[in-house]
C-alpha cells in the first residue's frame, strides 16, 4: 500500500496559468482531478467543468423545517399542552410567534449550510495524501496546483506529468498514497 | 509613494490593499503577529485585561451568592446597569455582522481587510452581552426555564413575551456569528497549519483546519455556504436588534412604547459597533503593522459609516421628541422633557453630545484622516452609546403616578460588573490577535489585482 501512487501534482505560479491549464485538463477528459488555490479563483470551478453547487436546496429544506418546527412548538405549548390566557390574546396568537419562528429558521439554515458544505466536501479529512507533500504547503499561501489522481482511467505515470509540464507547470511531482 | 501607485488604474478607485503586497507578502504580514515572539505591548494589554476579567468573575460570584440586591436596582427600576450593559454590548456586536454579511452581499470589497477582526469583536461582545441578562435573573441555576424543556411546573415559556424572543434572538445570533466566523477562518487556519513549525501549533491549527486543502471542488461549496451565511446573517442582525428594542417598545411605558425603536436601535447598534471597531482597529493596525492592508481608505469608509449612523441616531432623538409632542399624550411628552431636564439630564446631554454633535466633525476628510482625532471620536461614540441605553432604562424612574416614582443610582457592584465585562472582552480579544489570523488572508488575496485569472481583459478595460 505504502508505495502506491496517489497521483501527480503540478505547481503553477499565477491564477491565470492555472486557469488555462484547468481548461485544458478538462478538455483532455480527465475525471478524477482537482485544482488547489490559496483563495477561490473567480470562475475556476466552471473552467474545470463543474456546475453550481446544490447546497442551497439542502439549506432551504432545513430552513423550512426549522421555521415550521418552531411554529409547531409554540402552537403546541401555548394552545394545546398548557393553554394560558396572556394579555387577553388568543391561545394561538401566531403573530407573536413570528420572531422565534424566524430565528429558528435562521439557526437551522445556518447550521445546515455549514454541515452541508462539510459533507459535500467530505471534510473533515485530516490525512489526505496531498497533505504529505512538502511543496503542497504553498497551496495555502501563494502557489496554485493541479492534482490528477492515479485512479483516473486516463492516468499514465509518464504521460500525465509530461502533459502537465506542457501546460506551463513550473514543477511536477508524483505523490505517494 | 506617489498617488498613482495607490490607485487602481482600471477604474480609478483607490487600491484596496497597498499595491506592493503580493500573495506571499499578505500571508507573511498577517501571520507575523502569530509567529513573533510575544511582544511586550501585548502583555501590557493582556495582563490588566485578565485581572479585570477575574474581577468580573469575582463580582458575579458574589452576586450569585448574595443576590441581585447588591446592585442599585429597586422598585421601580428593576432593570439597572445589567440591561444597559446588555444592550450596549449586543449593539457593539452588530458592526461585525454588518461588515461581514451586509457589505459582502453588496460586494463592498474593502470589507475583506476588516471583516475577521470585526467578526471576532462581535463574538466577544455577544459573549459579554449574554452574561448580563444571565446574571440579572438572580437565580441563574433556574435559567433553563427560558428554554422550552419540560420542567417540574409542567409549564412552558411564554412565547408571547419579547424577553423570551430576546433569549432566542441573541443566543442564535451568537451561534450563527460563531459559525460565520469559523467558516471564514478555515482556509486561514490551513495556512497557519502549513506555516507553523511547533508540533503543538501544527496539531491545533491542523485539527481546526479540518484538513482543508484549497481544493476548487471544495471552494465551490464553500463559497455558496459563505454567501448563504451572509444572506442569513443580514436579516438576522436586523431582527436581533429589533427584538432587543421590543424588550422596551412592546411595554406600555411612556418613552418606550414607540414604533421608531426598531430602526433607531439598529442604527444605534451599527453606530456603536463601528465606533468600537475603530477603537480597536486604530490600535491594532499600528501595533501589528497592518497599515498596508488596513489602509486609510478603510479607515475613511468606517468614519463615514459612523457619521451616517450617528446622524440617523440624531434624527431618531429629534423624532422621538416630535412624536411625543404630536401624540398629545402628556405622559409621553413628560417622559421626554424629563429626560432632557430631569434628574438625569446630564446623561441625556452626554448622549446627545457624544452621539450627534461630536461625530459631525467627520464631515471633513482632513478630520477623517487624523488617526488620533478619530480614535478620540470613537471613544466618545462608545461612551455616548452607553449613555443612550442608560437614558432609556432610567426612564423607568418616573412613569404615570408620581407616588410610584423613584431614583436610581448604581452601587460599587454595578460598576465592577460593567468594568469587569471589559476585562472579559479584551482578554478574548488579546488571545484572538495573538493566536488567530486577525485578517482574512484568503479573502484579501482575492482583491489584489494578481488574483484576476484574466489579466489581459482587465488591462484592456474589458469585462470587470
Amino acid at each position: 500500500m505504502s508505495n502506491k501512487t496517489f497521483g501527480v501534482l503540478a505547481e503553477f505560479d499565477t491564477p491565470a496559468s492555472v486557469f488555462e491549464a484547468c481548461e485544458k485538463v478538462r478538455d483532455a477528459k480527465f475525471s478524477r482531478w482537482d485544482s488547489h488555490t490559496p483563495f477561490p479563483v473567480h470562475g475556476l470551478e466552471f473552467a474545470m467543468g463543474m456546475g453550481r453547487s446544490r447546497l442551497p436546496i439542502f439549506v432551504f429544506a432545513c430552513g423550512i423545517s426549522g421555521a415550521s418546527g418552531a411554529m409547531l412548538l409554540q402552537w403546541w405549548t401555548s394552545a394545546v399542552d398548557y393553554p394560558m390566557i396572556i394579555a387577553a390574546k388568543p391561545f394561538f396568537s401566531w403573530q407573536a410567534f413570528i420572531p422565534v419562528t424566524f430565528e429558528a429558521m435562521v439557526l437551522f439554515s445556518a447550521v445546515s449550510a455549514v454541515l452541508g458544505m462539510l459533507f459535500l466536501n467530505r471534510l473533515p479529512r485530516w490525512h489526505h495524501p496531498l497533505l504529505t507533500s512538502e511543496r503542497f504547503k504553498s497551496a495555502s499561501d501563494h502557489k496554485f496546483f493541479i492534482s490528477i489522481e492515479a485512479s483516473d482511467p486516463q492516468f499514465d505515470p509518464e504521460k500525465t506529468p509530461e502533459f502537465l509540464h506542457s501546460l506551463g507547470a513550473t514543477y511536477v511531482e508524483l505523490v505517494e498514497d | 509613494m506617489d498617488m498613482r501607485s495607490n490607485v487602481d488604474l482600471v477604474d480609478r478607485r483607490p487600491a484596496l490593499v497597498d499595491p506592493h503586497e503580493d500573495f506571499q507578502a499578505i500571508t507573511k504580514r498577517v501571520a507575523a503577529p502569530i509567529e513573533w515572539k510575544t511582544p511586550i505591548g501585548w502583555w501590557l494589554f493582556f495582563i490588566p485585561s485578565v485581572l479585570l476579567a477575574a474581577s468580573y468573575g469575582g463580582s458575579v460570584a458574589y452576586l450569585v451568592w448574595e443576590g441581585t440586591g447588591i446592585w442599585g436596582i429597586n422598585n421601580p427600576v428593576f432593570w439597572g446597569w445589567a440591561i444597559v450593559n446588555f444592550v450596549f454590548w449586543v449593539g457593539i456586536g452588530h458592526a461585525g455582522t454588518l461588515i461581514s454579511a451586509v457589505l459582502f452581499l453588496f460586494r463592498q470589497k474593502w470589507r475583506t481587510s476588516i471583516n475577521r477582526f470585526s467578526e471576532a469583536m462581535t463574538l466577544f461582545a455577544v459573549a459579554c452581552a449574554l452574561s448580563f441578562p444571565t446574571i440579572h435573573v438572580g437565580r441563574i441555576w433556574l435559567l433553563y426555564w427560558v428554554a422550552p424543556v419540560p420542567n417540574s411546573m409542567l409549564a412552558w415559556p411564554n412565547f408571547r413575551s419579547p424577553l423570551l424572543w430576546d433569549v432566542f434572538a441573541v443566543s442564535i445570533y451568537g451561534s450563527v456569528s460563531l459559525l460565520f466566523w469559523y467558516v471564514g477562518l478555515i482556509p486561514d487556519l490551513a495556512t497557519m497549519r502549513d506555516r507553523v513549525t511547533s508540533k503543538l501549533g501544527k496539531f491545533a491549527y491542523g485539527i481546526f483546519a479540518l484538513g482543508w486543502r484549497g481544493s476548487t471542488r471544495h471552494w465551490r461549496h464553500y463559497e455558496v455556504a459563505y454567501m448563504l451565511l451572509a444572506g442569513l446573517a443580514t436579516p438576522l442582525v436586523l431582527s436581533v436588534h429589533s427584538v432587543v428594542s421590543f424588550d422596551f417598545a412592546v411595554s406600555q411605558l411612556p418613552g418606550w412604547h414607540t414604533t421608531i425603536f426598531p430602526p433607531y436601535f439598529v442604527a444605534g447598534a451599527i453606530f456603536s459597533g463601528f465606533g468600537m471597531v475603530l477603537t480597536l482597529m486604530l490600535i491594532a493596525r499600528v501595533i501589528f503593522k497592518m497599515e498596508n492592508i488596513v489602509t486609510m481608505h478603510h479607515i475613511d469608509n468606517m468614519a463615514k459609516v459612523v457619521l451616517l449612523t450617528g446622524s440617523i441616531v440624531g434624527y431618531a432623538y429629534a423624532m422621538e421628541f416630535f412624536v411625543a409632542w404630536y401624540s398629545g399624550s402628556q405622559y409621553e411628552l413628560f417622559a421626554f422633557i424629563n429626560r432632557a431636564t430631569g434628574p438625569y439630564a446630564g446623561a441625556y446631554w452626554t448622549m446627545v453630545t457624544c452621539n450627534v454633535v461630536i461625530p459631525q466633525i467627520l464631515w471633513f476628510q482632513k478630520m477623517r484622516h487624523n488617526i488620533v482625532l478619530l480614535f478620540i471620536i470613537s471613544i466618545f461614540v462608545n461612551i455616548g452609546m452607553w449613555f443612550e441605553r442608560y437614558v432609556i432604562v432610567i426612564t423607568l424612574t418616573r412613569d404615570f403616578l408620581p407616588s410610584s416614582w423613584g431614583y436610581y443610582s448604581p452601587t460599587f457592584w454595578d460598576v465592577s460588573c460593567f468594568l469587569g465585562s471589559f476585562g472579559l472582552f479584551f482578554t478574548l480579544f488579546c488571545l484572538f490577535v495573538r493566536f488567530l489570523p486577525m485578517i482574512a488572508m484568503a479573502e484579501v488575496k482575492t482583491v489584489v489585482p494578481e488574483a484576476d485569472p484574466h489579466p489581459e481583459e482587465a488591462a484592456t478595460g474589458g469585462a470587470h
